[in-house]
């Protein structure tokens, strides 16, 4: 917890953060370009699917993250929620495009993957109307930010919406695939399927690392970036008025 | 010969800064309130008197500094246990009449039958208290809503504009409510711009600074 | 009668008086099965298998739309400040408030949903599956409405914010309900376990809802 203690520190966040970003940055750029390099030209083909199968690479690896970037905005609301600390009311906030796109990436990608799988743009898929759903989720939380002008109380509700969201994933996914198993057979994409092998493995953990990692530079950046923001918007406020003060006769 | 007085409750309050907005909109607010005492709360509008009012109700937080009851309890609770807000809004549902209105409130503050009755005598609501209460005139609406007040029957009135709306008749009314309530021992603040008079009350003047 | 009571007493006898919300939202209710009646054209046969679905989504909707009454106007008239500062506990104010909610809105709309079922030429096996589902699963509408009602309430012109927030909560109360309804008419083994998933839902939102309602006017009246 100390680690995070002095992070919470806006300067000494900056701090920390500066060189950070840049080296992250690369690092996932590498990860990413060896992983493509993997997944493009250095991995079989499927017996079944032939290419196709490589746009799994891109699209697997962006629904593990629209998942995880839920959690980080939900864990981060409760500790903005719990300790009050407005760094993590920032990264809670700033978490949600970043999670929002991703979750974007993994329907747009899920859907070019199941043209040629279904001959149809869109299935029901119970995965495809999970990921559907925590879309919406996403943009209920950001409109939630977007439609609150003080800050502080928009951080507060906003995280509420966060956890009541989070705790209701499971909820969510239990009866999709509840919903899913009585209308359709097993799909291409359910588990248990062929077992994937490690020469796919590679490229999909690369991926993987290297959106993880990039994730965590896009984060710094937009904490960064939200930081000075509010630093320009308290300098105007300053600049506009002060506080009424009181006497008693 | 003084009987003992019904409530005994102060408020002390120590360098208080209440927030609106994200914003400290108002700072270094210290005073005592004993029973049987009356501030006048006077100020700019948008200067923070409301703000003040509503996180001393315990109904806002308070940002820095402290509000304590006397003799004791310091909470949000407590302070909604003690004190009585009675703010702009006055809480009237126009589709139901006065007194479905007034046996409401009554409710939620545990009013017995007879404190209605008082509350009706109180702030001269007979006349009207079984109409719609949309049918009434904002005099009377405000009439009704000052009747929390008795119905709440807490030693700590704070009110904001009370007077707003209502004519020289009621608000000699309301002062004579008032001053019955502080002989009781009761206590109370009220925000205002008019020329409302009350004996003996000192005046608390919100300055609102331009930078 | 304490608080608890009087708030619901109060809320769904000022839902029933006239502009109140309730005689709307049965009509709303009315319309939207009505509308999908219409898309779908005069196949008697189509109709009878989509009903149960139709009359679920229309009660789902029905409930979105009717949301914002839970608290946005006794914060506007400051009733809210009265509810809280007389509260020993808040949660059991919210927990007043949805019930209300559901015995103003949803409630009406079980009633009537023999009738639009008739109209949807529901199989006649279907009514009381329907009915049920709708009893045990519409109460999750209103908890869990109450939260995205308590978040939204300092903010004017809420509703379509707070159907953004609702609608992907919805889903499973959805879900099961349709389940239920359907297995229940045709006979299907899945029909009370359905209703269980669907009871337990309800449950569980009624845990919750006190909770972050109750959090979200606390952050809201500051």
């Amino acid at each position: 917890m100390g680690v995070f203690y002095e992070l919470a520190n806006p300067e000494r966040f900056e701090r920390i953060a500066k060189p950070l970003q840049p080296a992250l940055t690369a690092i996932a750029v590498l990860l990413g370009g060896a992983g493509l390099y993997y997944a493009l030209f250095n991995s079989p083909a499927d017996y079944q699917q032939g290419d196709t199968v490589r746009i799994m690479y891109v699209h697997v690896p962006a629904a593990w993250m629209a998942l995880f970037c839920y959690s980080v905005m939900a864990f981060s609301s409760a500790a903005g929620f719990i300790w009050k600390h407005p760094l993590a009311d920032v990264s809670a906030k700033v978490t949600a495009p970043i999670g929002a796109v991703f979750t974007a990436l993994a329907l747009f990608t899920g859907s070019l993957w199941g043209k040629p799988m279904w001959g149809a743009w869109w299935a029901w898929d119970a995965r495809l109307t999970s990921v559907l759903i925590l879309f919406f989720l996403y943009l209920g939380y950001i409109a939630i930010w977007e439609s609150i002008d003080d800050k502080a109380r928009a951080a507060r509700l906003a995280a509420i919406v966060a956890i009541v969201g989070f705790v209701n994933i499971p909820i969510i996914k239990f009866s999709v695939d509840w919903w899913n198993s009585l209308h359709q057979p097993a799909s291409v994409f359910r588990d248990g399927g062929p077992t994937i092998d490690g020469s796919m493995l590679r490229p999909l953990f690369l991926m993987g690392a290297a959106y993880m990692i990039g994730f965590g530079a896009m984060l710094i950046a937009a904490i960064r970036n939200e930081l000075m923001a509010r630093r320009l918007q308290r300098l105007s406020e300053v600049a506009g008025r002060k506080a009424s003060t009181v006497n008693v006769e | 010969m003084s009987e003992p007085k019904e409530f005994s409750t102060g408020l002390t309050v120590r360098d208080v800064a209440v927030a609106r907005g994200g914003r400290t909109i108002l700072e270094g607010a210290s005073f005592d309130l004993a029973p049987g005492a009356a501030l006048f709360v006077k100020g700019a509008n948008g200067s923070g008197k409301t703000t003040l009012l509503r996180a001393l109700a315990g109904l806002a937080p308070i940002e820095t500094g402290e509000a304590h009851l006397t003799p004791e309890g310091s909470s949000p609770a407590a302070r909604r246990a003690a004190i009585v807000y009675c703010g702009h809004a006055n809480a009237v549902k126009a589709a139901v009449s006065g007194r479905a209105n007034l046996a409401f409130w009554a409710t939620l503050y545990g009013a017995p039958k007879d404190r209605t009755e008082a509350a009706i005598e109180a702030f001269d609501l007979a006349a009207f208290v079984d109409a719609p209460a949309g049918a009434l005139s904002q005099g009377q609406r405000r009439r009704l809503a000052l009747s929390r007040l008795i119905l709440s029957a807490k030693p700590l009135w704070l009110l904001d504009e009370p007077s707003a709306a209502i004519d020289a008749a009621s608000a000699a009314r309301l002062s004579a409510v008032i001053a019955a309530h502080r002989a009781r021992g009761g206590a109370v603040m009220v925000a205002t711009h008019d020329g409302m008079e009350i004996d003996g009350a000192r005046t608390l003047t919100v300055h609102a600074r331009a930078a | 009668m304490n608080g608890f009571l009087a708030i619901i007493s109060r809320d769904v006898a000022l839902g029933f008086k006239a502009g109140g919300g309730t005689v709307q939202t049965a009509l709303f209710f009315a319309l939207t099965a009505l509308v999908f009646a219409i898309a779908v054209g005069p196949d008697t046969a189509l109709l009878s298998r989509i009903a149960a679905p139709t009359l679920w989504a229309a009660a789902l909707l029905s409930a979105l739309v009717s949301l914002d009454r839970i608290f946005q106007a006794d914060f506007e008239d400051g009733s809210l400040d009265v509810i809280v500062e007389t509260a020993d506990l808040l949660e059991g104010r919210v927990l007043a408030k949805a019930i209300a909610h559901w015995i103003a809105a949803c409630l009406p709309l079980i009633l009537a949903t023999p009738v639009l079922a008739l109209l949807l030429s529901l199989p006649a096996q279907g009514y009381w599956p329907l009915v049920l589902s709708l009893l045990v699963g519409t109460p999750a509408l209103s908890f869990i409405g109450a939260i995205s009602a308590a978040v939204t309430l300092s903010l004017r012109r809420a509703g379509v914010l707070i159907a953004i927030l609702t609608a992907p909560l919805y889903a499973p109360a959805l879900i099961f309900g349709v389940a239920a309804a359907n297995a229940g008419a045709s006979g299907a083994p899945n029909f009370i376990p359905s209703l269980l998933f669907l009871g337990a839902g309800t449950l569980f939102s009624m845990i919750l809802a006190p909770l972050a309602g109750a959090a979200a006017i606390r952050f809201n009246m500051s």
